[in-house]
């Protein structure tokens, strides 16, 4: 098994040699949502506290980065980093409302949901912050603000992000704190009896994967070279956000990586064939019908049912 | 000497239902009380409250000399008093073996310790060879003792055990009494809510016995099966003047 | 302040009210009965609302008569949803269910952007720009019609389960399912009814309130929103706390139109919810909690 992770990974890393400036692209934001993904996992897939409202981070990591660069001239490459932490405070926030409060399940989710939407409109009404059309980049292609002339940068740090995201999960998931999150997941009373404090761990999970998804604000951003409200902190980020952990298996490691590689370039064979004018939401209606479809069929996603099988054909 | 519990005066109403009214009790330490009463009595209450998931109105619960009321459940699971619910709460995609490590992690942070302490449990409850087996598929009496094993991992002082007899045949009533002698023996406290009535009786040290919220009869088992109180409460006053003196 | 604006903004929001209490009944009923929580409840009020734009485009039905078909065409794509979706995991996770919903949701107002555009819409009644003077106020005509019908329609849905057998039968199942099991209820096609019932509600509310508000597929989110809204307030599975939280909330969102800017609006609806789920009253946690 090991083996395969090692050949996978030096494949990654040596296919943007041969790869389509298309293809790249594809590539990059496969990582890039994968990174999104893995940061949800935590949260949404271990602790199984479901987050609908995640764009709200990447907005808020993106339109921070965005404007220390352009107002106050601070590198996006630290920018990212005051970016993701106040991120991780806004978590932290609705974190804590949500779990001192003890809002659970639907409610949890319309929590988030709310003050991702409160987010959007707020920073739609704030002229400072590019109102409603939002702000632009100039582009400079110079790497100390985060700008690459080469696309193949953008793929590499793509790479990284996932794989600095699945780092983090899988550490958490090994040691008492991933474990922890497994069981208040499963039942959080059951937990609490077994010595489990499920309001800090909740926490925790939320800030770390407020954090995260954060510092992918700052990527976008700067990938982009443009920033809406609607796009950064709306409902279809949001989507995309856990549709890959959910259906590639949401609370595996393997999964929100699986889910991406699966998704990513579906959605994007269905821009270009579908897409342009009016036919925009198309890709939509297609997650809209793999999450009834995962629900039905593949509650636990598609990994958990992969190792099954895989496991299943190994055994004489 | 001081009682390793001691609740006095605990009350607690729901609306304008009184579920536990002013009730004393106490626990000694390596005691076997049973607790026990009709449905309604209070008695699961009486487990909430003493294990913080549930706030009294009124009263006092010191665990160790201290006072526990307003503590969270884990805190009060970590200072040394652990209970099993009446209904048993796997997590259900968990094996036996990573349940019971969860209780464990509470006295042993680090992973690999945690595992090796589960599987110590989870030879000792009986249920070593079903140690990798998914929690979901266990059978009734195994996920009983699964519960135990859980709550035990956290290495407490006092065990509260909620019907953990109920639902069983009466192999599994004998198997599950001799563990907890087991348990019992090993010094840990117990406090057993049982409708299984010869079960209680051999095992309890001393009986409480409630009815509606109140504590009727508290002392030894026969004393308190014996008790005119109980009688009524279990059966109706006819019985009581039938039995005899 | 100017006392007629206030004043206006309280009888329109009141009118406007009906109709938020018929979308906010609708979602109860499903809640009540199934503890499902129909997260694509705003967008399909949407589908009601442009099946009422098509039959007066293509058919020249006014949605004032319309309503009735909108809510039967919600009806059956309650059932189908119900049915189809729904009642195969109705005893998963809550997760599940949610995510389901959101599934539906998706479809459902992307193939609205699909068929008819993201640019908002507004349906044409033969009494639409009618207006009267009550008093110091103005009155639309529409918004009257909206309210009446609203509200007959309401008190007909309360008696439909006050006194018919049927309706009595989804207030046992919604009561206590076991129960009604053991009297014969035949849970799964109550289920379907109420889900169908439910969605019959906002199909009709969409139809009712298409000549007044102006509408576009991603209107779906903020209703379901306000709906939440408003049940959670009314308190979750009471008719009575819906109906009178619908009117309670049109009238605070009224009148917040008169003292903020528009854009606001949701910003008001958003925050409001935030509040609510964290000041619920007791009752309702200990309700969600089993």
């Amino acid at each position: 098994m090991k083996w395969l992770l090692v050949v996978a990974l030096a494949a990654l890393l040596a296919l943007p040699a041969v790869l389509s400036s298309y293809a790249l692209t594809i590539f990059i934001l496969i990582f890039f949502y994968g990174f999104l993904g893995q940061a949800w996992n935590i949260v949404g897939g271990y602790a199984g506290q479901l987050s609908a409202g995640h764009a709200a981070f990447v907005g808020v990591g993106g339109y921070t980065a965005t404007m220390l660069a352009t107002s106050a001239g601070l590198t996006p490459w630290l920018g990212m980093f005051v970016g993701a932490a106040l991120a991780g405070l806004l978590g932290a926030i609705i974190g804590y409302l949500g779990f001192r409060f003890g809002l659970r399940g639907f409610y949890f989710v319309l929590l988030t949901v709310a003050f991702a939407e409160i987010c959007r409109v707020a920073v739609s009404n704030i002229d400072a912050l590019g109102g409603p059309l939002g702000l632009y980049i100039t582009f400079t292609g110079d790497p100390r603000q985060f700008q690459f002339q080469d696309a193949r940068v953008y793929y590499y740090i793509a790479l990284a992000l996932m794989l600095v995201a699945t780092l983090v999960a899988w550490a958490i998931g090994r040691r008492r704190f991933g474990i922890y999150l497994a069981a208040i997941r499963e039942d959080e009373t059951a937990a609490e009896a077994s010595g489990v404090n499920a309001f800090k761990y909740k926490m925790l999970a939320m800030v770390v994967s407020s954090f995260l998804t954060g510092l992918g604000g700052t990527f976008y951003a700067f990938y982009l070279f443009s920033l809406q409200p609607g796009s950064l902190f709306g409902i279809p980020l949001s989507v995309e956000i856990i549709i890959r952990p959910i259906v590639g298996g949401a609370g595996t490691l393997a999964g929100p990586i699986l889910g991406s590689f699966i998704l990513t370039p579906l959605a994007e064979v269905s821009r270009l064939y579908l897409g342009g004018g009016g036919l925009h939401g198309a890709h939509l209606i297609a997650y809209g019908v793999l999450l009834i479809a995962v629900v039905l069929f593949l509650p636990e996603g598609a990994y958990p049912r992969l190792r099954r099988a895989l496991q299943r054909s190994r055994r004489p | 000497m001081t009682p390793l519990l001691e609740a006095r005066g605990l009350s607690r109403s729901f609306g304008g239902l009184r579920a536990v009214a002013g009730l004393d009790l106490t626990v000694a330490l390596g005691e076997m009380l049973g607790l026990i009463g009709p449905n309604g009595a209070g008695k699961t209450t009486v487990f909430n409250l003493l294990s913080g998931f549930l706030a009294p109105d009124g009263g006092d619960v010191r665990f160790n000399g201290r006072s526990i009321v307003g503590l969270p459940p884990h805190a009060i699971c970590r200072l040394g008093l652990a209970r099993t619910f009446q209904i048993t709460r796997p997590f259900a995609r968990m094996t036996v073996l990573e349940n019971v490590r969860v209780g464990a992690l509470a006295r042993h942070p680090q992973t690999p310790e945690a595992l090796g302490r589960a599987r110590e449990v989870v030879e000792r409850v009986g249920l070593g060879a079903r140690a990798g087996v998914a929690a979901t598929a266990l059978t009734i009496a195994e996920r009983k003792r699964l519960e135990l094993a859980r709550a035990l991992a956290t290495e407490p002082a006092l065990l509260l055990l909620d019907e953990v007899m109920a639902g069983l045949n009466p192999t599994e009533v004998e198997a599950i009494i001799r563990l907890i002698r087991d348990v019992h023996a090993s010094g840990i406290a117990v406090v057993l809510i049982e409708h299984n009535m010869r079960a209680v009786m051999t095992l309890s040290h001393r009986i409480v016995a409630l009815s509606f919220g109140e504590k009727i009869a508290e002392g030894a088992p026969a004393d308190v099966a014996n008790h005119p109180k109980v009688i009524e409460a279990y059966l109706g006053d006819e019985y009581v003047r039938a039995a005899p003196a | 302040m100017d006392l007629t604006l206030v004043l206006q903004g309280l009888v329109s929001g009141l009118l406007f009210g009906g109709v938020y209490s018929l979308m906010a009944v609708g979602l109860t009923l499903i809640f009540g009965v199934m503890r499902v929580v129909n997260f694509a409840h705003g967008d399909m009020m949407v589908w009601g609302m442009y099946l009422a734009y098509v039959l007066a485009a293509r058919a020249g039905v006014d949605p004032y008569l319309s309503f009735v078909v909108c809510a039967g065409a919600l009806f059956v794509l309650g059932l189908i949803v119900q049915r189809g979706l729904v009642d195969r995991i109705i005893a998963a996770p809550h997760e599940m269910q949610i995510l389901l919903m959101l599934g539906v949701a998706l479809v459902l107002e992307n193939v609205a952007l699909m068929a008819f555009g993201p640019e908002p819409t507004r349906v044409r009644s033969a009494l639409g720009g009618a207006a009267l003077w009550l008093g110091p106020v103005f009155v639309d005509v529409a918004r009257l019609v909206t309210f009446a019908v609203a509200v007959a329609l309401t008190i007909g849905l309360s008696l439909f389960l006050d006194r018919t057998d049927a309706g009595r039968m989804i207030r046992a199942v919604a009561d206590n399912t076991y129960g009604a099991l053991v009297i014969g209820a035949d849970a799964r096609r109550v289920y379907a009814v109420a889900f169908g019932v439910g969605a019959a509600c906002v199909g009709a509310a969409g139809a009712l309130v298409s000549p007044i508000l102006p509408f576009q597929p991603s209107t779906g989110l903020s209703l379901s929103v306000t709906s939440f809204n408003i049940v959670i307030i009314g308190g979750m599975g009471s008719l009575t706390g819906a109906f009178i939280g619908g009117l309670l909330v049109s009238v605070a969102e009224s009148l917040g139109a008169v003292f903020l800017k528009p854009s606001l609006k949701e910003l008001m609806s958003f925050s409001l919810l935030i509040l609510i789920l964290l000041v619920r009253p007791a009752g309702l946690f200990g309700r969600r909690a089993l």
